[in-house]
């Protein structure tokens, strides 16, 4: 990178290429690394549903220009076999969600972010930090090896449901290494991110005195620590009925393509899918409540005035981080485990909403009387309110037993947690680009470019995802590799598989913009100074870019975090580390 | 570079030494801890798992009916015996006298040794009477526990052979510093024998 030469010569000991860019523990260089590989991975996942919307839209037609580079066992003659399509949906899940969101909302944005923020010189374990990445990066690579063994990558989704991920091809026990190393990045990364906000905080900087994004930080950071585990277990449970051959989630008398399989049997099929989602309801909140945080900051910043709520948005979250401990099998209303843990899940599924929506409405009020600056951040961070709404609010009937016996496996899920993660996610990510790009490089983003890519984004969401809830409510499962074709209940809502996938084609085309706005910036962009956006939080008041160590001075703490046009001031913001309201 | 010791660095850590007085902890024991709440979640599951699977199943076989008792016992005095001639290393530490270090850690690494050993005897006997892990729900939880405490206790032998060995340099220029390590590490060791002291009375008597 361009800024990192300069900012080398002055601060950083003089290094080979080796320490200073692939084995530099400093958090900043962890962070951008995090950042590039989780922005890759999430290129890669998007480009693998790109697949999957043809074959939805087009069932048995060939793919035009591309489709014969696939080859026989996965497209032949341009036409996508249907163990193809669920691979690319097993591993477009696991992509998205563990080698892309997470990386990226908590490797990324906590590891350039907390230290920064919280007036550190670096993370408690810089060594830690750095094998934390690396161990990512592997998880990542294996995944990706996946692809290219016999039967290739794993097809049992993303939940890898047994028996079913059990008896399938090789891809699935690279998918559980791969998850094991990428669990291990997490772990490593949560005792980093505690240990760094308990231990390291500038003097003054208590924790009523946090910004939000580093309490989303620290939740987030617990749930990772305590929920990731018992997958690991899990994992190491579905290895050994793949590998040795044992029976933990294995029935007695299971019958394969007519054949009796040979094992001891005796195991709980459900006991995987509790296991599972007990990692993977909590970690849902892993993927909201780091853009929660960005969100916060963003919008404190641009509304000039400070956060409406702080204090009950902070209860809201660490209350949200505990309760999501015990909602995971409303994700299994309809396996028959009976109706009084049905009952009990419900409400606390009920009950989970509330900090939701406070988080929610508090954000919404922060706007009431704000003098707003539309910028491009900004405009990221206004539009994830009413589409996280919306993807909560759908979320309302999948979470009630009755209703979700009709909605259950749908498109009508899948329409509800992309309003979550995708819109509402990812916008929050492209926001925090936008915003946080003039601290790493020193320059400003092009607003015409981000205008050309928030608008189109916007639009096409909507228009791949509303209309999933009517095919979902139509009763089409989301599992069928023609898109329902061959149902006569899923005729009605057919054609709107053709929409969607033009939708999510064009919203393709419109992510271009933000890439070239990205290499552009770099080199072209408006040079910015420390403290571009006139923000009161700590990551603004040192030098751009931040030198290794941070802060050329102590940084102390004197007031909240968002001190935004205190009466009497004449400037319209009062930054944390600055004694005087002038 | 990172632990603010190295010429060229031009900043130190905070907490690497001497305790938060907020949280009374140093970074690594606080870390330690952390990681050893993890640990409990991953232990918890397995042992979660195992209570529903035996609950659910029709015959479940008595693990003394199976298992080496006297072996077992045998190694959980040789793991109690290796906690405590760890916490001896640590206090020889405090009371600066590294000779009594050497032989106390050197002792719990015997004892780790001589756990696997007798774990390597234990496996190939039921090797040797065709008892494998696909062999009942039963020995496949039996081998995964204690598998994954095996690998458990490699571990430990590994940090703990570093700390005795070219790790243990560090008690010449920082002697705060490397006490706290071996503090640290053995917090760990003791959680490793803690877990044994579950899977013992679980697997070879219930």
């Amino acid at each position: 990178m361009a800024h990192d030469s300069n900012h080398q010569d002055s601060h950083h000991p003089k290094h080979g290429f080796w320490r200073t860019y692939v084995f530099n523990t400093d958090h900043k260089m962890i962070a951008l690394w995090y950042g590039i590989t989780a922005l890759c991975f999430l290129l890669f996942g998007f480009g693998l549903v790109m697949l999957m919307r043809w074959q939805l839209a087009y069932p048995e037609q060939p793919l035009p220009l591309i489709g014969k580079w696939f080859g026989p066992t996965r497209m032949p003659d341009g036409v996508m076999l249907p163990e193809f399509y669920n691979q690319l949906g097993a591993m477009h899940g696991t992509i998205m969600v563990f080698m892309g969101i997470v990386p990226l909302a908590v490797g990324a944005y906590g590891n350039f972010l907390i230290p920064l923020m919280i007036g550190a010189p670096d993370m408690a374990f810089p060594k830690i930090n750095l094998a934390s990445y690396w161990a990512f990066f592997i998880g990542g690579v294996v995944m990706l090896a996946s692809f290219f063994v016999p039967g290739g990558a794993a097809s049992s989704g993303w939940t890898s449901y047994t028996p079913l991920a059990v008896i399938a091809t090789t891809g699935q026990t690279m998918w559980i290494i791969g998850m094991i190393f990428l669990i291990t990045s997490s772990l490593l990364g949560a005792v980093n991110f505690i240990a760094t906000i308990f231990q390291m905080r500038a003097p003054g900087l208590s924790f009523m005195k946090l910004p939000f994004f580093i309490w989303a930080q620290l939740v987030t950071a617990f749930l990772l620590l305590l929920a990731f585990p018992p997958l690991e277990a899990a994992g190491v449970m579905q290895l050994m009925d793949r590998v040795a051959h044992t029976s933990f989630f294995m029935p007695s008398g299971l019958v394969v393509s007519g054949e009796h399989l040979k094992i001891s049997g005796g195991g709980s099929v459900l006991l995987w899918q509790h296991l599972f989602w007990f990692l993977a309801h909590p970690e849902v909140y892993v993927l909201i409540l780091p853009a929660m945080g960005i969100i916060s900051e963003i919008i404190a910043n641009n509304t000039r005035k400070p956060l409406w709520g702080y204090k009950g948005m902070v209860y809201s979250i660490v209350i949200l981080g505990l309760l999501s401990f015990i909602v995971w099998a409303h994700h299994m209303f309809i396996t028959g485990m009976g109706t009084t843990i049905s009952a009990f899940f419900q409400a606390t599924t009920m009950i989970i909403s509330i900090p939701s929506v406070v988080i929610l409405t508090a954000l919404f009020i922060s706007l009431w009387g704000g003098s707003i600056r539309f910028n491009i951040p900004m405009l990221f961070a206004l539009a994830f309110l009413p589409m996280f709404g919306i993807g909560g609010l759908t979320g309302l009937p999948l979470g009630l037993s009755s209703p979700d016996i009709q909605l259950h496996d749908t498109y009508y899920v899948i329409g509800h947690f992309h309003y979550i993660v995708a819109p509402g996610t990812i916008f929050a990510l492209f926001a925090g680009i936008y915003y946080w790009f003039p601290k790493i490089t020193g320059r400003k983003m092009n607003d015409l470019l981000g205008h050309l890519h928030f608008w189109p984004s916007l639009i096409c969401m909507n228009l791949v995802f509303m209309p999933m809830m009517i095919q979902g409510l139509a009763g089409v499962s989301r599992r069928l590799y023609d898109g329902g074709a061959s149902y006569a209940h899923a005729q009605g809502v057919l054609h709107l598989n053709v929409l969607m996938s033009h939708a999510a084609w064009v919203m393709a085309v419109f992510q271009i913009p933000f890439i070239i706005n990205i290499f552009w910036s770099l080199y072209k962009g408006q040079k910015a100074s420390d403290n571009p956006w006139e923000s009161t939080t700590m990551e603004w008041a040192t030098a751009t870019p931040p030198p290794h160590g941070n802060f050329a001075f102590d940084p102390k703490v004197y007031r909240g975090p968002y001190e935004y046009s205190v009466p009497g001031a004449t400037q319209d913001y009062t930054p944390q580390c600055q004694e005087k309201v002038i | 570079m990172s632990s603010g010791t190295s010429s060229s660095s031009i900043y130190v850590l905070p907490h690497t030494v001497e305790p938060n007085p907020e949280t009374g902890l140093f970074n690594a024991k606080l870390g330690i801890w952390l990681f050893l709440a993890s640990e409990v979640m991953l232990f918890g599951a397995l042992f979660s798992s195992y209570i529903l699977l035996r609950v659910s199943s029709v015959n479940w076989p008595l693990g003394s009916t199976i298992l080496n008792i006297p072996l077992g016992t045998l190694n959980t005095m040789v793991l109690i015996s290796s906690s405590v001639t760890m916490v001896m290393a640590w206090a020889s530490l405090k009371m600066k006298d590294f000779g009594k270090f050497k032989l106390y850690l050197g002792l719990t690494l015997l004892c780790a040794f001589i756990f696997l050993i007798v774990k390597y005897f234990e496996y190939s006997a039921k090797f040797h009477h065709h008892l494998f892990p696909e062999t009942s729900t039963y020995m496949a939880i039996y081998f995964t526990l204690t598998g994954l405490h095996g690998i458990h206790v490699i571990g430990g032998i590994i940090v703990n052979s570093y700390l005795w060995g070219p790790g243990s340099k560090m008690w010449l220029d920082q002697p705060e510093r490397f006490t706290n390590r071996i503090e640290i590490a053995g917090l760990y060791w003791h959680f490793v024998d803690l877990v044994w002291i579950f899977l013992f009375p679980v697997l070879y008597l219930l």
